[in-house]
């Protein structure tokens, strides 16, 4: 007895840890978690029992390629910083805030290098946002491509950026009459870089320094990345080292030949920024199995480029009798908005799909209207509406056709 | 000072306040960041526009490009620009309205200057900004060439480059969405959004 007290006290600590000690090295079954739990750390991490990661398949070339965000796994309308969508074209270059600049160029009264501390020192602005690939949803133009929401639609993610107005810098630069385009440019390998209309610089654009509370993510463009509300994700260039101000744009190899949608003539759509109104269930979905009848909560997202959504409707007879979703609020503007709906699964086989409108009267597609106006080739932009199948045994699959 | 005072001061140096800003509305409000040396910029004003604006004295021709190409570019756009495995380069002109279109450089791109400021910017793509002016202009040619676009002892240069008219050059158009979403009777009739033509 006294044996045993006195290895207690040269442990240090009470009865827990030898219980736990002693499960560690007998047979007996573990005793229930009790005593005191972890320490404080400088930087938090998620349970090592949560396991929702970004999705891609294994590729030669990591540095050019997309990770989606699990839409299945995410609650409320906040992307996670660590699993926000992933999109390069250069892979993500290690940037030391200290020495990256950005500088404002072309017509301007006032050529103007900015450190990230410069500004920082400028009014600030945060808004929450979307941020959507183009070529989101791209599997889906032919029918059912992808088995589940995180594969067909994991390129969008919604964040809240904090950083300077776009209108602001240039104004303290003195934008020339004559500035009707705005080239950005990343400090990437391949220095990506996209010509936007002064329009959109002027009215909501901004210079992120911070994305959920604490500075850029390296994927996300840190020090600086250029957002554009509501426009396709590759506008909103990364690790911008430089806005120039033009009379007309650069023509970019990402403005002509790759971010341009092809149309059933032949022809090319350019310059298409805006993503369309959208809505996806993420649960239940695809690759999901529903355990039996009863009530289900139907939740998802939707959102839309060009303003707010006004309403999500829900059917779950493939279309033929709509109901309106409650709307989580705040309602943000271009930001991924949460939607829910209380299902009562009779047990039989069902189509469930959701349908955004948004404040402009724009009601999201279905995927055969959609393609009859423009074909199968566009390759980006798809945002039809997305319909999963679900089986009289439950089980859920992409019900797209 | 009485109350009256004081309100007349506060007046007074409000006028004061809206006269030099109107006075100086170009200036900056904030004065932050510091002048862009023209030397700085120059390192990264790298552009180069349809008109030709932005490409540097040089010049070569496809017959100098194609060991340019051999030696950088094989590896991932094959032997003749239609391998890859990665971006196929050459062919599918006249694909574009097919169930399978190709867009290379020959059936899709609309600007010859784009090849050059691409290649230069962003290529070979594990090592960009390692080719010299003259093996960008050799290697732009080389692909050209392969596509039937310029002769192979064809110079390209500043001047020459940007007069390639490209197979695909008249081939893009604005955007004009909503192009579906919106009922006819609520449908507000805007003109598509013009696809901006270099002058």
């Amino acid at each position: 007895m006294s044996e045993s007290r006195s290895r207690r006290w040269f442990l240090g600590i009470g009865g827990a840890v030898t219980a736990a000690i002693a499960a560690c090295t007998s047979k007996a079954p573990p005793a229930p978690p009790s005593g005191l739990g972890a320490g404080i750390r400088p930087y938090g991490s998620r349970s090592r029992f949560e396991k929702a990661t970004r999705f891609f398949r294994p590729t030669t070339i990591p540095e050019e390629a997309s990770s989606r965000t699990p839409l299945q796994e995410t609650y409320g309308i906040i992307t996670p910083s660590s699993l926000h969508f992933e999109r390069h074209h250069g892979g993500v270059p290690e940037i030391d805030p200290a020495t990256h600049t950005l500088t404002i160029h072309g017509l301007v009264d006032r050529p103007t290098v900015f450190t990230v501390d410069d500004l920082k020192r400028l009014p600030s602005v945060s808004r929450i946002h979307f941020l959507e690939c183009s070529g989101n949803s791209g599997s889906e133009w032919r029918g059912a491509g992808e088995s589940d929401v995180q594969r067909a639609h994991g390129l969008t993610s919604c964040s809240e950026w904090t950083g300077v107005r776009v209108a602001l810098l240039l104004e303290e630069c003195g934008a020339q009459k004559g500035a009707a385009w705005m080239l950005a440019e990343g400090a990437d390998a391949c220095h990506l870089e996209r010509s936007i209309p002064m329009a959109k610089a002027m009215h909501d654009a901004l210079v992120a320094y911070a994305q959920n509370g604490e500075a850029l993510r390296p994927e996300q463009g840190y020090p600086l990345r250029l957002l554009l509300p509501g426009w396709e994700g590759n506008t909103n260039v990364k690790w911008l080292r430089r806005l120039k101000l033009m009379d007309r744009p650069a023509m970019t190899r990402w403005e002509t030949s790759k971010y341009t949608d092809l149309m059933p003539d032949g022809s090319a759509r350019q310059f298409t920024f805006d993503m369309d109104a959208k809505s996806l269930i993420t649960r239940p979905s695809g690759g999901m199995r529903l355990p039996g009848p009863g009530v289900y909560e139907l939740t998802g997202l939707a959102w839309s480029g060009r303003g707010t959504i006004a309403r999500v409707d829900i059917t779950t007879d493939g279309g033929f009798t709509w109901t309106s979703a409650e709307l989580q609020v705040p309602v943000l503007p271009r930001a991924h908005t949460r939607f829910r709906w209380t299902w009562n699964w009779n047990g039989a086989a069902a189509l469930i799909a959701s349908r955004a409108t948004d404040d402009t009267g724009y009601e999201q597609p279905a995927l055969p209207a959609l393609v009859g106006v423009r074909g199968t080739n566009s390759t980006y932009h798809n945002n039809a509406i997305q319909v999963w199948k679900v089986a009289a045994d439950g089980t859920i699959t992409n019900g797209n056709s | 000072m009485g109350t009256a005072n004081r309100a007349f001061v506060a007046c007074l140096t409000l006028s004061i306040a809206m006269a030099s800003h109107r006075a100086l509305a170009q200036s900056p409000t904030y004065g932050v960041g510091r002048p862009a040396t023209p030397e700085e910029i120059a390192r990264i004003d790298i552009e180069v526009r349809p008109d030709g604006s932005g490409l540097p004295p040089g010049s070569g021709t496809a017959a100098s490009g194609k060991a340019v190409y051999a030696a950088r570019c094989v590896t991932c756009h094959g032997a003749t620009g239609k391998e890859g495995p990665q971006d196929i380069l050459v062919g599918g002109q006249g694909s574009l309205k097919t169930p399978k279109p190709l867009k290379t450089v020959g059936s899709y791109w609309p600007y010859a200057t784009t090849v050059w400021d691409y290649v230069h910017r962003a290529m070979p793509f594990d090592h960009p900004g390692t080719l010299t002016t003259n093996d960008v202009y050799s290697v732009t040619a080389y692909v050209l060439f392969l596509n039937g676009i310029v002769g192979e002892n064809d110079v390209v240069d500043q001047r020459t480059l940007p007069a390639v008219k490209m197979p695909n050059r008249d081939g893009f158009v604005g955007d004009p969405r909503p192009d579906i979403g919106v009922p006819p009777a609520t449908s507000k009739k805007k003109p598509p959004r013009e696809a901006p033509r270099p002058r």
